[in-house]
């Protein structure tokens, strides 16, 4: 098992709870279709689209820091969690612009259920990617040390799963709030 | 750092920004006539990805079977919900 029981325990948990989440998102869409059709028309697919790269990039750079840890090479291993922290930063600038787009064009939490339900789910998942980014940060220092034993490679390896998360929920919410539905 | 590039996890990546820009085209009306079926289109597409990152970056391909079932299992059930939920709403 990659990484601590505990880990996976809280990935699941998660998992659950977004998927009732999703869930709800399609319930509500099938009850106001128009109202969810025309929010995501007033999305911004671009800054989707490139929050998605960057979540799929820190994700290769998380796991080949975790097989650069295996082999026991050192700078790789820091460079590339490094480089997963830096999408990261770059998710938050991108999302930070993309709310501000919204709040400036008079779009908010209270305009209507879709737009309750983008800032509700980006919002819970940007606090996944913010404690993400305080793991990656750990990890960073934790594998400068090298002497990459048993216990140490399935601390990184715990540490790796939850960033892989945050990537999954984001793929996930990228198509239900960007992509489908479009007429 | 080359043997590191050129990984199975690089070509995973390749595939995944691959299927991104596929569900990007399906989800601007190429492909499909209809938006329902785009939208089912991007839904198994996400899910296939989703696979992707719980089998190769998360790892579990190589963990333990009962792990791998509920995983799959998760994956499949939930692609099935959200799919049926989205047809619902024609």
């Amino acid at each position: 098992m990659p990484g601590e029981e505990g880990v996976w325990l809280f990935i699941g948990g998660d998992l659950i709870l977004f998927t009732l989440l999703f869930a709800v998102f399609l319930h509500m869409r099938g009850e106001q279709l128009t109202v969810f059709t025309e929010g995501r028309a007033q999305l911004n697919q671009t800054w989707g689209l490139i929050n998605t790269l960057l979540m799929l990039t820190s994700s290769w750079c998380v796991a080949t820091a975790i097989q650069a840890a295996r082999r026991h090479q050192v700078q790789v291993t820091v460079r590339c969690f490094g480089g997963a922290l830096a999408c990261g930063l770059g998710f938050w600038i991108v999302k930070c612009f993309e709310y501000s787009e919204k709040l400036s064009a008079g779009l908010t939490i209270t305009t209507n259920d879709f737009f309750m339900l983008y800032f509700i789910y980006t919002g819970i998942h940007l606090v996944h990617v913010t404690i993400g980014m305080g793991v990656l940060t750990a990890l960073i220092f934790y594998a400068r040390s090298g002497d990459f034993g048993a216990t140490k490679l399935r601390n990184l390896e715990s540490g790796a799963s939850f960033w892989h998360l945050v990537d999954l929920l984001w793929i996930v919410l990228f198509a239900l709030l960007y992509l489908v539905g479009a007429p | 750092m080359r043997d590191l590039l050129l990984t199975r996890t690089t070509l995973i990546w390749v595939l995944l920004v691959g299927a991104t820009l596929v569900s990007w085209e399906l989800g601007h009306g190429v492909g499909f006539d209809s938006a329902t079926s785009a939208g089912a289109a991007i839904l198994i597409v996400t899910f296939v990805k989703v696979r992707f990152v719980v089998l190769d970056f998360m790892e579990i391909r190589g963990a333990p079977r009962w792990m791998r079932v509920i995983a799959e299992g998760w994956i499949v059930l939930c692609c099935a919900l959200l799919i049926g939920l989205f047809l619902l709403a024609r």
